[in-house]
């Protein structure tokens, strides 16, 4: 790979372009970026293209990425809501992972496995995939619930107990490597508890007024290189008496959490993060040693099968326990139940310092990434067969009416703001209707005004069926999603043509495709209410209020009409605007008719103000 | 067009005896001839389409005032709708021949009876007393005021009285304009209206 003077160019086109190619493919299959990057990297290796045969200095440049994720980990610690949220971090994010590290750790021991070995795999097994499980809780819109909040404090913990095992994981070393030399035991562990209060107590006082200095220099990348300079100058700090580097960057990084410059400092090194990251995965990928694997390809299947049904069973055990929501355990313990990235940081970690060979590490390796190329699998599979379970069973009495048909004349679909004011209105005058939504805790408090609602997806047909669809009169879409409420509109048309679907469109686009499906009431959801506003600022301006309300209602009529002519043409752009164009220009011809006649009567009149005693004729 | 165009209006049908049958009566004859435009239907929110409204009374020789009398006078609705769609150019003043010629027939309902619109009578006057607006707005618009259909003591009308005023109701839009009383009628005065009698718009 050496060529003159540039020989950081070859291997940068490989990486990158490896990087470049692989992840967004992976993400297009659904698979997310880390897979992505681990393809890559068994793409570039000695196992696939052979671009790179030796991974090792590359795996040592980039574990740099894993020292500033976790100098971001320490900077984005909010020490108050971590004690808020002490119970569940510190209880049950404990309990998952060292639960489930020892439970591995007494199988493998059982096995026949040295210790050591059994220690870090369960360690690093144990972990779970931060991004994946947070990724599937923002793209389900579940962050908020309560299994949201579950994952995001298991997740948390994670990441603080990366800490302590990164530091221990050397400790296990095997006698002759480590502690050489038991006489300068004490010595070393004096320079170590130096050099960590250098960082405390010197950060406390300087890095802060540094910082301040640099930032006065008003020149932003300086700034970036400061930021880069703090967490190299600690990680070598920290290296230099032997200890983790992660360490120092964390403590530094936990410094800074509460200073001016916090946010900064993430947008800064945010970036360098995540390429040196996947950097990094790229280097796991490449060093993960395919003839171990190929050799014993049960013994990989058996221990992805046997981590992850270890981790399933703490995690459920857990769910029993937690404040969990029957409906949304599956969620929960899929998300948790696979490896994660921090497992490669463990086994890589456990490497270097010799606590376990490259057999076992690319064994291990191998185990996480497969299980989180299972995960998305998991999850299609837990939606259908779990609430089909739920359907069948709902012995828990939050989902107990699932099983029976409603009669309600109304269905309302979704019960976020939109849904809750069209239930009270019907409410307050003796209507009951039966709501569908996916929030259970919003399902959960609603039970409790005597509403039936259910917990669930209205995107499925054997739902709405129970619902009381086929005997309902009207269906409320008030689902704010627009890809979902498209669906469920396709649905109730197709199966259910008795039922009147009335509509909340999130915008003109929504309102485009519900139109098409032949749904007519529709309303967007903030146009009127925007109209209000106009209606206001026209009374600021002078107007009096009434004519501002019967010209925003000519508007609102205008518009409507305008809108009933584009729906058709949605997918044509030129038309569209062509349209829009035009009724712009109605509208205006329309108000200076209104101006001209007004004006022609004046002329025509020869008017006279009317006497100070005549009352003035308003306006018919 | 139809030749015939009922404005009905009643300000909470759901709770109507009388004006519900008599829109139900209308909406029974045949729709090329008789039009039924319930205004508080149409206009729940009181934006009158004053073009709609217009281009319907277009072809008609009879429009109908179908509503019950509240505090002497027509609903809310009913007095926007007169001062929107009967504009000065257009039903009156300079211009304004649009309604001439045309009839019209205030077919009402009173809660008082019969024997209160006496001068004895706790309304006081007559009952055609409170006509004097209706009638003077026909005259103003050119068109000829026909002798109203008035249902008096609307509370206490039986089913069957009502049943008899809806029948005859609908027979009088079904032989309209072959009534008797219409060749005794008197031809009002022509009513000429100068063109500064109206304020500018304001817009």
């Amino acid at each position: 790979m050496e060529h003159d003077g540039a020989s950081w160019l070859l291997p940068s086109l490989v990486y990158l372009g490896a990087a470049v190619l692989a992840v967004p493919l992976a993400r297009l299959l659904g698979l997310g970026s880390i897979i992505g990057y681990l393809a890559a990297g068994i793409a570039i290796g000695p196992w696939g293209l052979k671009f790179v045969t030796d991974p090792h200095a590359m795996l040592e440049f980039a574990e740099f990425g894993v020292v500033l994720m976790l100098f971001l980990v320490g900077l984005e610690l909010e020490p108050r809501r971590l004690w808020s949220l002490r119970r569940p971090i510190f209880g049950w994010g404990s309990v998952q992972l060292f639960g489930s590290a020892l439970v591995m750790l007494g199988v493998a021991v059982v096995a026949g496995v040295d210790w050591r070995v059994a220690l870090v795999g369960g360690l690093g097994l144990a972990m779970s995939s931060t991004a994946i499980g947070l990724g599937v809780l923002n793209e389900r819109n579940l962050m908020a619930t309560s299994a949201g909040q579950s994952v995001l404090s298991v997740a948390l913990l994670q990441d603080i107990a990366a800490i302590p095992i990164l530091a221990i994981v050397p400790l296990l070393a095997v006698q002759g490597a480590a502690t050489q030399a038991s006489g300068n035991g004490w010595i070393e562990g004096a320079k170590a508890f130096g050099v960590i209060a250098a960082i405390v107590f010197g950060g406390r006082l300087l890095l802060r007024p540094a910082l301040r200095w640099i930032a006065r220099s008003d020149t932003p990348e300086i700034f970036t290189a400061a930021a880069l300079l703090l967490v190299v100058a600690t990680a070598a700090l920290m290296q230099s008496v032997g200890l983790s580097m992660a360490l120092g960057a964390f403590l530094a990084g936990v410094l800074l959490a509460e200073s001016e410059y916090r946010r900064e400092l993430e947008t800064d090194l945010e970036p360098f993060k995540g390429l040196l990251l996947g950097l990094f995965f790229i280097a796991v990928g490449m060093s993960i040693d395919f003839a171990v694997v190929i050799a014993h390809p049960v013994l990989v299947a058996a221990v992805v099968v046997g981590f992850v049904l270890v981790k399933t069973l703490v995690l459920w055990s857990m769910t029993r326990l937690m404040p969990v929501a029957l409906a949304e355990r599956s969620v929960f313990v899929i998300l948790l139940a696979q490896g994660g990235e921090f497992g490669f940081v463990v086994f890589q970690a456990a490497l270097g310092a010799r606590v376990i060979d490259t057999e076992t590490s690319s064994l291990l390796v191998a185990a996480v990434a497969l299980s989180m190329l299972l995960t998305p699998l998991l999850l299609v599979g837990a939606d259908r067969w779990w609430a089909a379970h739920l359907l069948r069973h709902g012995s828990q009495r939050t989902l107990d009416e699932i099983s029976e048909e409603q009669h309600a004349p109304v269905i309302i679909a979704g019960f976020g703001r939109y849904g809750q004011i069209v239930a009270r209105l019907l409410n307050a005058n003796g209507f009951s209707a039966t709501v569908l939504d996916h929030d259970v805790d919003a399902v959960e408090s609603l039970r409790r005004f005597g509403w039936p609602t259910f917990y669930g997806d209205a995107t499925r047909l054997d739902l709405l069926r129970v619902a009381g669809a086929d005997k309902a009169r009207v269906f409320v879409l008030a689902i704010d999603d627009v890809e979902q409420s498209v669906e469920v509109a396709k649905l109730v048309r197709e199966h259910f043509p008795n039922l009147t679907i009335v509509a909340r469109a999130r915008n003109v686009s929504h309102y485009a495709k519900l139109r098409e499906l032949g749904v007519t009431l529709i309303e967007r959801e903030t146009f009127d209410s925007a109209l209000m506003s106009a209606r206001s600022v026209l009374e600021l301006m002078g107007w009096e209020p009434h004519a501002a309300r019967s010209k925003a209602l000519k508007f609102r009529r205008h518009s409507i009409d305008l809108l009933e002519q584009m729906a058709p043409h949605f997918a044509d752009q030129n038309k569209l605007v062509a349209i829009a164009k035009q009724g712009r220009a109605q509208l205006e011809e329309s108000w200076a008719r209104d101006r001209a006649q007004n004006d022609a009567q004046r002329a025509r009149a020869g008017w006279q103000p009317p006497a100070a005693s005549a009352a003035p004729d308003a306006e018919p | 067009m139809a030749e015939i165009v009922v404005i009905a209006a009643h300000p909470q049908l759901q709770h109507s005896r009388i004006t519900r049958a008599l829109i139900a009566a209308a909406a029974r004859s045949d729709p090329q001839r008789v039009e039924l435009r319930d205004l508080y239907r149409r206009y729940p929110d009181y934006l009158i389409d004053t073009e709609a409204e217009q281009a319907a009374l277009a072809s008609a020789r009879l429009v109908v005032w179908l509503h019950p009398i509240h505090w002497y006078s027509m609903p809310p609705l009913m007095k926007l709708w007169l001062d929107e769609v009967f504009e000065f150019g257009w039903a009156y003043g300079p211009g304004g021949r649009a309604m001439a010629g045309k009839d019209l027939w205030l077919v009402a309902s009173t809660g008082g009876a019969e024997s209160s619109y006496r001068p004895d009578g706790y309304n006081r006057y007559f009952f055609d007393h409170f006509l004097h607006p209706y009638e003077q707005s026909a005259a103003l618009a050119g068109m000829r005021w026909l002798p109203p259909l008035a249902l008096h003591g609307a509370h206490r009308v039986s089913d069957a009285e009502l049943d008899a005023h809806a029948a005859m109701f609908a027979e009088r839009l079904g032989s309209y304009p072959d009534w008797p009383e219409l060749a005794e009628l008197e031809v009002e005065a022509e009513c000429d209206v100068p063109a500064d009698a109206r304020p500018p718009d304001a817009d």
